[in-house]
């Protein structure tokens, strides 16, 4: 199911001396089954632009469609909504709350209506999705160690089963070790269930790896939206408003400048190491 | 969704009402207060109405800052005009089955209305041109009189600026998990109010494990500096009085004699 954007704007503050344009003219559509990466720096409106995005911030103008329906029609369903297009918060850990484990993750599905068996069926699936070993399913969820909280808070959204999975900044504040499992269990999720996921992340290097389309947001508007060696092509300009391309870009291109004839579009490393190689077996 | 709470807000300005020392503004508000309760006419309102006026024309805070404190207090205003509009007994002007409106229970009515919107105005005033960090550091200074009495001044300022501090802080922290529940299906609208309660409880128990997270953390990061309340502890920027704070006292000693004075010898039939 389809999400367009269409002109749409966000003003904080109304129109008091404090207003902050958050969003100027954002138009984008999200397909089906993309792996989408969401950049900006901070203060450039992506956390804005996701809260959009399920409803919870009405946009002060333009439109938001969702399965071609206006989401903002007085008739339209919120809540059903907001279970198709699953929202995890920055550090989503902060919103656990229940006694165990298996019951915060129950919390989703249960507000949806659903019967207790489908409820618990569905907790179990999400929480096998993200990863998390039986033992800790009735543990209080305050004793596990971040990286397994923020799965327990990532199988909560999940349980709801959305078409469209949006992270903000899901690796905040981990280890690369629990960084580098989290990313890859989105991926799989991605890859096994055919979802939309959009992840919001400051850092090239975490998205280049696995996304296939990047949005780079700037100052509230759009400044790039493409496929990742295309947004990495800007470079230069990605620096100039607070951004990096991934390291292998930099490589690639001072290697292309002292006169190796590398193709500078690699933006994972597996990638680098093989264009490397073709070009030095060809010498 | 509780960005509108305006409690303590402080409204950025360069003016003098800014700059003066804010023992002067503590004690300008409490006099005003005072002041408010000593007249018992219609000249010694108009003349705090002046004072209050021009006060807020040098704060340089817009007006409509000041009156959204007022919001608040809309009901507890309604209920006393109401109440003394009706059971203050008097000479009757007006009497509709057994509700009777007296003169005198008019004048108090509007009376007391009048004090209580210039009792807010008058301290939001103080709030919104002094940073919560000053008005705490004035009460400190004021108060150390009473460490004679053990009481723990300073601790209590230091107590007051952190509460003063989180305000905001859990404001916002409040408005993100209310957020992050809604978009996982809660609902903290609809219902009666066993399941309006009920429906809190995954706001509350982040919001109680966050603030106990944020105490500890500061705990911890105020002990690292060595901190140990208030015995020989000196202030970078001590409060130090300036002339405009001598004038300001000086316009106040006339504020309340003129109020004094008016209340004293103006005679008028209201």
């Amino acid at each position: 199911m389809p999400l367009i954007l269409d002109h749409v704007d966000y003003v904080y503050g109304g129109d008091t001396e404090l207003a902050v344009h958050a969003l100027k003219d954002v138009n984008l559509v999200i397909p089906d089954g993309q792996f989408i990466g969401l950049i900006g720096h901070t203060g450039s409106g992506k956390s804005t632009l996701v809260q959009h995005l399920n409803g919870l911030i009405k946009p002060t103008g333009g439109s938001i469609y969702f399965n071609g329906e206006d989401i903002h029609d007085d008739d339209y369903d919120k809540k059903k909504l907001r279970s198709k297009v699953g929202l995890v918060f920055q550090y989503p850990e902060h919103q656990l709350f229940e006694i165990d484990v298996f019951s915060d993750v129950c919390f989703g599905p249960k507000n949806l209506g659903l019967s207790k068996k489908e409820v618990e069926l569905r907790a179990y699936a999400a929480l096998k999705q993200v990863g998390l070993e039986d033992e800790f399913f009735y543990q209080s969820p305050f004793d596990l160690s971040g990286g397994q909280k923020r799965r327990v808070a990532i199988a909560g959204v999940l349980a709801m089963k959305p078409d469209i999975l949006i992270l903000d900044e899901p690796t905040a504040g981990l280890d690369p070790k629990g960084r580098d499992e989290i990313l890859d269990q989105i991926d799989s999720l991605h890859k096994e269930m055919g979802i939309t996921v959009i992840l919001v992340s400051h850092s090239m290097e975490d998205v280049a790896k696995y996304v296939e389309r990047i949005i780079v947001m700037n100052k509230g508007s759009v400044l790039y939206d493409g496929v990742p060696k295309e947004v990495f092509r800007h470079y230069k300009e990605l620096e100039q408003v607070g951004l990096a391309a991934p390291q292998v870009t930099y490589i690639m291109q001072a290697l292309h400048e002292k006169g190796f004839p590398v193709n500078t579009e690699a933006t994972t490393i597996s990638e680098a190491r093989d264009e490397i190689l073709r070009v030095l077996s060809r010498a | 969704m509780l960005r509108d709470i305006t409690l303590g807000q402080y409204y950025q300005a360069d003016s003098v009402i800014h700059k003066l020392d804010p023992r002067v503004k503590l004690i300008a508000t409490i006099t005003f207060i005072i002041s408010l309760f000593i007249v018992q006419n219609i000249a010694g309102y108009l003349i705090a109405a002046a004072f209050l006026t021009c006060v807020i024309k040098l704060s340089r805070v817009p007006f409509r800052f000041m009156v959204k404190g007022m919001r608040a207090i809309v009901f507890l205003l309604l209920i006393t005009v109401v109440f003394n509009l009706f059971l203050t007994p008097g000479e009757t002007l007006i009497s509709v089955w057994k509700l009777t409106i007296t003169k005198e229970g008019l004048r108090t009515a509007v009376f007391m209305a009048i004090r209580l919107t210039f009792l807010i105005i008058g301290s939001s005033v103080m709030t919104l041109t002094t940073t919560p960090n000053n008005l705490t550091d004035g009460m400190e200074k004021l108060m150390a009189p009473l460490k004679i009495f053990r009481v723990p001044v300073h601790e209590v300022a230091m107590m007051m600026s952190i509460a003063l501090r989180f305000i905001p802080v859990l404001l916002e922290e409040t408005d993100k998990i209310m957020k992050a529940q809604i978009a996982r299906g809660a609902d903290f609208e609809s219902g009666n109010l066993m399941k309006k309660a009920k429906s809190l409880v995954p706001l509350l128990v982040p919001l109680f494990i966050s603030a106990f997270r944020r105490a500890n953390d500061l705990a911890m990061a105020m002990e690292a500096r060595c901190y140990r309340g208030g015995e020989n502890r000196t202030k970078m920027k001590p409060l130090q009085y300036k002339k405009r704070d001598g004038l300001a006292y000086l316009t106040l000693v006339c504020y309340l004699s003129v109020c004094i004075g008016a209340n004293m010898l103006i005679r008028l039939p209201f």
